[in-house]
């Protein structure tokens, strides 16, 4: 069995930490799974986790009365869901749910937060990836935002 | 100078110098029942609602004899000749386009029928055209309307059949208008080929009109006017006449490059500059001899079995003519004014191999505020040499 | 890149009748229409092409050619306007007018040999499908063949029979993403252009075909170029209005450039200046 070390030498989101690092995370983490249809975690819930998938795909979802649970985004393998554990009240803002099986490593956010206080260096590292991938993500939502595929019609 | 092309494909080049004649201006008269006589619509300069237009002619009468033109930008003025020259003035707000290539045609109707629709082209059987009166720079200007309308992968037909049988009674400057540039653009003053007929007035000494022959059309009916044989003085003096024309141009440009010109200031602050003061009225666009734009519309009666499909003139200044998916690319004026001047100076040239202006300067004439498309393109040039100098 | 079409069965004016034989709801404002000369025969188009499609009385509107070259005429309809919405509510039967086609074509030919990336955004499927057709009809003569294909929501998705049909070939990697989803939906919910980070190519080999709204095309070609597939080898296609679609009536110029003439389709490194342009 694969130790978390080994399998965050992979994840993108850690390319680049040295192995001290990766140790100190690896501490802080430790293997799960999600049955399909199976909740990761609901809005408003405490957020002290983030997840990085290892295989399956989790949904990022808000309900909105009337009109259900929408779906305003999907995470596949490889890459990290949450990051409501940085920053107070630590509160999830939207529901995750498994499309399909899951299996992730699941991190401890007020253990990591403990050791990025110790350690800032480790700190920096962690949140200059974190805040590329919300980078990315605002990117991505932005453009949907422009609702480029839905014109406006003519009399 | 600028590299102009002139082919049209009826009117081969100059015919020898034996057939130049001289005629009196009363024989414009017999020029103009001789055309009628064969069946031409006749058209031509007249002054019509304080300006020289360009309509039916039904005797040489109908000319704007004594009248010249005082032009400048956002002016147009007739005033009184103290002689009694046929053609001592410029251009007006027509060109021969709206006779070649009308502001609204009809081009094809539609029937529904047994389930089907049924579509019949008009039969293009109008009397031909001859146009006396056209100018060097108005040559050119069918030249480039030829280039995008019939040498293109399709050909307009209607175009075509108005095109193919005009006859062309070309007149050589002798009094430029206060917009004119041709020499710039490489159009004019003289006009070199594409008519049937060419006439020179001559105003010192006996007034008279040299006659060149342009083609074989033009020489049978050369033959039916009253004329002299041409003497060298004759010949010089009509040479004299055109180029004191070319000497007292209007304005100047600097055409060198103008492609390249524009292609590298699309994002240049003169556009901002001359945006605050177009008013996208489109009136360049109207009187521009070259500018072809247009657009259709759909026509139907009452009962909607019959439909008419109509082509109409349209101008690169209305917001919906680069409208698309809920929007227009261009919505600001200043993209529209950049649009039709890159256009006309610039991106012509990818499309059709040569300029689209030649130099008429009706667009600055006719302009209500006045802009002068050599001054716009002489401020963007000279700033770019500017850039050009901090480098060093 | 695009090679310019023959000049054999060109209907440049007046348009030709054609009745619709098949009509086909995509969506709940887009249809696919099937449609033959009420004279017999058929029109040869080639994958990129459109034609300008005439309803009675109302006006004429361009579109693309969305089915197999080798079949007969059809095309995918948004109702937009009043004319698109004529079109699309033309039952079996009923006549269209139709001239074309023309514009210039999609390289597949240029493509042979290497990988083939087709990424769609919303309606830009439809011009693509004939790509798709006509590199599956030559299937060996390609590596990798990918189709990724982004759109609004899963109702807004095309030809969702035929991509469960092309899913589940062994030879071809389609994926599907929506900006967002409600009910059901179990695929991936994102922008079209993170499709791009699963999907199989190799960069040095590949001839990308892009189409969907110019923003759309503008970012995904942002992503295959960073990815390592160079500008030539990455087609789109543009869209501008069009009266004539022969050139003549100046509506849809993109500066030095005729879209209906020297395009639709083009090289990106062609447009790329251009693009860059606001309001050109």
């Amino acid at each position: 069995m694969e130790t978390i070390e080994t399998l965050l030498r992979d994840v993108p989101l850690f390319d680049g930490l040295t192995s001290e690092e990766l140790e100190l995370v690896a501490g802080c983490g430790t293997n799960t799974h999600f049955g399909e249809g199976e909740t990761l975690f609901r809005q408003g819930d405490e957020a002290n986790t983030f997840y990085v998938v290892r295989h399956g795909s989790v949904a990022l979802e808000l309900f909105v009365p009337g009109r259900g649970p929408v779906m305003i985004e999907t995470i596949e393998s490889g890459d990290v869901v949450g990051w409501s554990w940085l920053f107070p009240p630590y509160r999830w803002y939207f529901d995750a749910r498994a499309l399909a099986a899951v299996r992730a490593s699941v991190f401890d956010g007020a253990c990591l937060r403990g050791k990025c206080e110790a350690d800032p260096r480790l700190g920096y590292a962690l949140m200059s990836r974190f805040a590329q991938v919300m980078m990315e993500r605002l990117n991505s939502t932005r453009i949907r935002l422009l609702d480029v595929y839905g014109y406006a019609t003519v009399d | 100078m600028n590299d102009r092309r002139m082919g049209v494909s009826s009117h081969p080049s100059r015919m020898p110098d034996a057939q130049t004649c001289v005629i009196e201006p009363q024989a414009l008269e017999t020029l103009v029942r001789a055309l009628a006589d064969r069946g031409f619509r006749v058209l031509g300069p007249t002054v019509r609602d304080g300006a020289i237009v360009y309509d039916e002619l039904e005797s040489a009468a109908d000319l704007p004899i004594g009248w010249t033109d005082e032009q400048a930008p956002g002016r147009y003025r007739l005033t009184r000749r103290d002689d009694e020259a046929r053609f001592g003035f410029a251009v007006g707000p027509h060109s021969w386009k709206q006779f070649l290539f009308p502001a609204r045609i009809r081009l094809w109707r539609a029937a529904r029928k047994n389930g089907s629709i049924e579509v019949t082209e008009p039969t293009r059987d109008d009397a031909p055209l001859a146009f006396i009166g056209v100018r060097s720079c108005e040559l050119h200007g069918i030249a480039v309307q030829d280039r995008v309308l019939l040498e293109g992968r399709f050909v307009d037909a209607d175009y075509a059949a108005r095109r193919k049988d005009a006859f062309i009674v070309a007149v050589n400057c002798f009094e430029p208008g206060g917009t004119c540039f041709c020499v710039s653009m490489g159009t004019g003053p003289k006009a070199e080929s594409g008519y049937d007929l060419a006439l020179t007035e001559i105003m010192g000494g006996e007034h008279r009109l040299l006659v060149e022959v342009g083609s074989e059309r033009g020489a049978d009916l050369a033959r039916e006017l009253p004329s002299r044989e041409a003497t060298e003085s004759d010949v010089q003096a009509a040479s004299a006449a055109v180029a004191g024309a070319a000497e007292r141009m209007g304005r100047e440009l600097d055409a060198t490059d103008l492609h390249g010109l524009l292609a590298r200031n699309l994002e240049h602050e003169r556009w901002d500059e001359v945006a605050n003061r177009c008013l996208t009225c489109g009136n360049c666009t109207m009187v521009c001899p070259t500018c072809f734009c247009t657009s259709v519309e759909d026509v139907t009666d009452l009962a909607g079995e019959n439909a008419e499909h109509v082509r109409l003139w349209d101008s690169c200044y209305s917001v919906d003519h680069s409208y698309i998916h809920g929007g227009s690319i261009r919505p600001s004026g200043r993209s529209r004014y950049r649009q039709w001047l890159t256009h006309k100076f610039g991106t012509w040239h990818d499309q059709f191999g040569e300029s689209g202006c030649i130099g008429c300067g009706r667009c600055i004439t006719w302009c209500p505020v006045g802009i002068d498309v050599t001054e716009e393109l002489t401020a963007i040039r000279a700033t770019e040499k500017e850039v050009d100098d901090g480098d060093d | 890149m695009g090679t310019p079409p023959s000049t054999e069965q060109l209907v440049a004016v007046p348009p030709a009748p054609f009745r619709v034989t098949s009509r086909t709801r995509e969506t709940h404002d887009t249809w696919t229409l099937r449609l033959k000369p009420l004279n017999g025969g058929g029109l040869l188009t080639r994958p990129g092409q459109f034609t300008m499609l005439y309803a009675f009385g109302i006006g004429e509107v361009p579109i693309s050619c969305s089915g197999d070259s080798h079949g007969p005429l059809t095309h995918t309809v948004r109702a937009v306007g009043p004319a698109t919405t004529a079109i699309c509510s033309a039952d079996e039967g009923t006549a269209l007018g139709v001239r074309g086609p023309f514009g210039n074509t999609w390289p597949v030919d240029a493509a042979v040999g290497g990988d083939v990336l087709i990424v769609a955004g919303g309606i830009g499927l439809a011009p693509l499908r004939p790509v798709l057709y006509e590199v599956l009809r030559r299937r060996d003569e390609y590596g990798n063949v990918v189709v990724l294909y982004g759109s609004r929501t899963p109702r807004d998705l095309l030809y969702v029979s035929e991509l469960e049909e092309w899913r589940a070939r062994f030879d071809l990697q389609v994926d599907v993403t929506v900006d967002a989803a409600e009910g059901d939906w179990r695929g991936k919910v994102g922008v079209a252009a993170k499709l791009i980070a699963s999907a199989h190519f190799d960069p040095g080999h590949t001839t990308a075909f892009v189409c969907g709204p110019e923003i759309m095309m503008h970012f995904t070609a942002r992503d295959l170029l960073d990815r390592g597939i160079p500008a030539e080898r990455i087609a789109i296609s543009m869209e501008r209005n069009m009266r004539c679609g022969v050139g003549h009536c100046g509506h849809c110029q993109l500066g030095p450039t005729l879209i209906c003439r020297d395009g639709p389709v083009y090289r990106y490194d062609e447009l790329e200046l251009l693009l860059a342009v606001r309001e050109l």
